[in-house]
């Protein structure tokens, strides 16, 4: 054997890292990226805070002159919809009954789809499955007619057990896609040692499974809820005049025809709608990651 | 001795494909049945069949006397134990135990009794208040089959529940599962692909190929006489030596040279194209060879040192031949041997249907 030379240079333990020029151009990128997307929220913010006397001074990016809380104040409370002036606030609260109801609802039926869907097969059951995740591609507007003069049919139309329907209907391609996609990657012998105990069709839900679905859950109750929350379409038809959600209700503020525009009222209560799915998404980023992955891990 | 398992003409089809075909085996009381073959042959089909966890397309299963062919598992007094141990991960040692007695509505008092009893056969009293993440795989294993025991039932099925460990657990628990055997004298059947688990656990095994049982028989019949072909060269390691050759009589004609298999006893006289099987091990060289009533000179090719023994390959009529001997003798490539053999100890198969002669 020959004997090594060993000299300064050789390599040795973990490879220096270098900032190269293509890597500079990455960062520079990415940076002006960022500023370029966070304009328009800093322009909402900015806006949100000045007098009206401020904002038809025109300079968009400029910091408040004479910091005001009016806007806001006035957006939650007084702002007109038409005839009423209460302003967001009854629709905030509208949204937090619409979404409280039907994410739980719509989670729980896509369980259980999903639950019967990759354990108890049946004849005709991975047909049904394509049908359900079919209806994922379905575009709303096309359903909307038919689904109005169903639910008026039955007296659901304009109510609010008429909007959870609605938005478990629509939520259940997705989630029953998610849920079963999830309990199929569970090993099938957890199932048959569930029946081999005894356990029947709910026993096996309730007791071995469902304790098991916690980290796709925080998903689909993130999905639901950023999705419910955002929702236009559905609050405007389905939801009735009684439980119009903060969606609809921002769109009357920012679309009232009658006296001045008052954009610093109505950049406070964009801000104050998009709020909740913000908060969502930035408390539950990490555990979104956790759940989207959790699938891919063994017990 | 009463039939503790009498699978009765059972059939199983998927669509067009049939995995299981007109099957009939009676398993004794307290008897340990292994079913072994290579994958995809309808064993695990089998016991999932049993078990109750799959419905039969025709056929009748009895457990116990009862015929339990339309029967939920848990009606039918089985207890199974799987292959990824299926314990259920947020519920500790202890809810894993007692989970089937709790779902039956079992007395407590009743359940932490037969809790108690299974974890000191299994020894994993130490481990009740733990989390399945929380053991070792050779621990959960003991829990899944402890998970079987507390349901205090008459057969036990087991599928392959050693495949998930590694070579030194696994030799450990299968003498675990015999002495459990011999303690508690349920029946068992067991599946498994590995032929060791299967020759070192089985009263008897069953050989299944495509759905059919090849062979049922007691672990040395299956070795030393072996039914057809296919059970032949699935059994053992290395594996028997196949010649082929011309069958008259009882002479065996290979590459011009006729070998008398005098010794051998055949069910029926037979002649044309035919199959000499030869274990390894009854190859013997050197001086053993001149006291065999076969007995030709071959070169060795080459030589595989395996620890306990040592593996050589030389050829008989051109075909190549494996022979097994001690470590201790000196054997080398390029050597010219002796070896012969004993044909009493070897088998002989029909070319064409495969089966013993």
């Amino acid at each position: 054997m020959t004997t090594m030379t060993m000299g300064a240079g050789d390599p040795r333990g973990p490879k220096p890292k270098r900032m190269t020029a293509s890597r500079i151009g990455v960062y520079a990128f990415l940076i002006i990226s960022a500023l370029f997307f966070l304009t328009p929220l800093w322009v909402m913010l900015v806006t949100s805070f000045k007098t009206m006397d401020e904002v038809r001074q025109g300079f968009l990016f400029n910091w408040p002159a004479n910091f005001t809380f009016d806007p806001w104040i006035k957006a939650w409370d007084t702002a007109c919809t038409g005839r009423y002036c209460d302003g967001l606030k009854p629709g905030f609260w509208n949204s937090v009954k619409i979404t409280l109801l039907s994410v739980p609802v719509s989670i729980v039926v896509a369980m259980i789809n999903g639950y019967a869907l990759s354990f108890w097969r049946y004849k005709g059951s991975e047909l049904l499955f394509s049908v359900l995740v079919f209806g994922a591609f379905v575009p709303y507007q096309v359903v909307i007619y038919p689904l109005i003069i169903g639910m008026s049919k039955v007296g659901l139309f304009a109510t609010l057990p008429g909007i959870v329907i609605v938005h478990t209907i629509f939520g259940m391609p997705i989630l029953t896609l998610l849920y079963r996609n999830y309990f199929a990657a569970l090993p099938s012998e957890l199932f048959k040692a569930g029946r081999v105990d005894g356990a029947g069709f709910w026993g096996i839900f309730f007791r071995i499974m469902l304790p098991m679905s916690v980290p796709v859950s925080i998903v689909a109750v993130i999905l639901q809820t950023t999705g419910i929350w955002n929702d236009f379409l559905f609050g405007l038809v389905f939801a009735g005049r009684e439980n119009m959600p903060m969606t609809v209700q921002l769109n009357n503020i920012v679309q009232t025809t009658t006296g001045i525009r008052e954009y610093n009222v109505n950049m406070a209560a964009t801000i104050l709608t998009a709020a909740v799915p913000l908060v969502v998404y930035f408390v539950s980023g990490k555990w979104f990651v956790r759940g989207i992955a959790a699938g891919a891990v063994k017990g | 001795m009463a039939t503790s398992v009498s699978i009765r003409d059972l059939s199983l089809n998927f669509g067009a494909v049939k995995v299981l075909e007109k099957l009939n085996i009676e398993v004794e009381q307290g008897e340990f049945i292994v079913l072994l073959g290579p994958s995809g042959c309808g064993k695990s089909t089998l016991l999932n069949c049993i078990a109750g966890l799959l419905d039969v397309s025709d056929g009748q299963i009895f457990i116990s006397g009862k015929n339990v062919t339309w029967d939920e598992p848990k009606d039918r007094g089985i207890g199974m134990v799987f292959q990824s141990y299926a314990l259920y991960p947020q519920m500790t040692v202890e809810r894993n135990l007692s989970f089937g007695l709790r779902v039956a509505r079992m007395p407590s008092a009743e359940v932490d009794a037969r809790v108690k009893r299974a974890s000191e056969i299994l020894q994993i009293e130490p481990l009740l208040k733990r989390r399945p993440v929380e053991l070792a795989g050779g621990q959960r294993q003991r829990v899944a089959i402890g998970r079987a025991l507390v349901r205090d039932v008459d057969v036990f099925l087991f599928d392959e529940p050693l495949s998930n460990l590694d070579a030194k657990l696994r030799s450990d628990l299968r003498v675990e599962i015999k002495r459990l055997h011999q303690r508690l004298k349920n029946t068992m059947i067991y599946v498994t692909h590995d032929q060791v688990e299967a020759m070192t656990l089985a009263d008897r095994i069953a050989i299944m190929r495509d759905g059919v049982i090849q062979q049922l028989a007691d672990p040395h019949t299956i070795y030393n006489k072996p039914d057809n072909l296919f059970v032949a060269g699935f059994i053992g390691s290395p594996s028997m030596n196949f010649v082929k050759g011309t069958l008259k009589g009882s002479d065996f004609t290979v590459a011009g040279s006729t070998l008398s298999l005098a010794g051998y006893g055949f069910k029926a006289p037979a002649s044309g194209e035919a199959i000499l099987g030869i274990r390894p091990e009854h190859i013997a060289i050197h001086d053993d060879a001149r006291k065999m009533p076969i007995a030709l000179e071959t070169e060795i090719e080459i030589v595989e040192p395996m620890g306990a023994d040592t593996v050589a390959w030389g050829k008989i009529g051109g075909q190549q031949v494996s022979l097994r001997t001690s470590a201790d003798v000196t054997i080398k490539p390029g050597d010219r041997v002796l070896m012969g053999f004993d044909p009493a100890r070897g088998s002989v198969f029909d070319a064409a249907s495969g089966q013993r002669l």
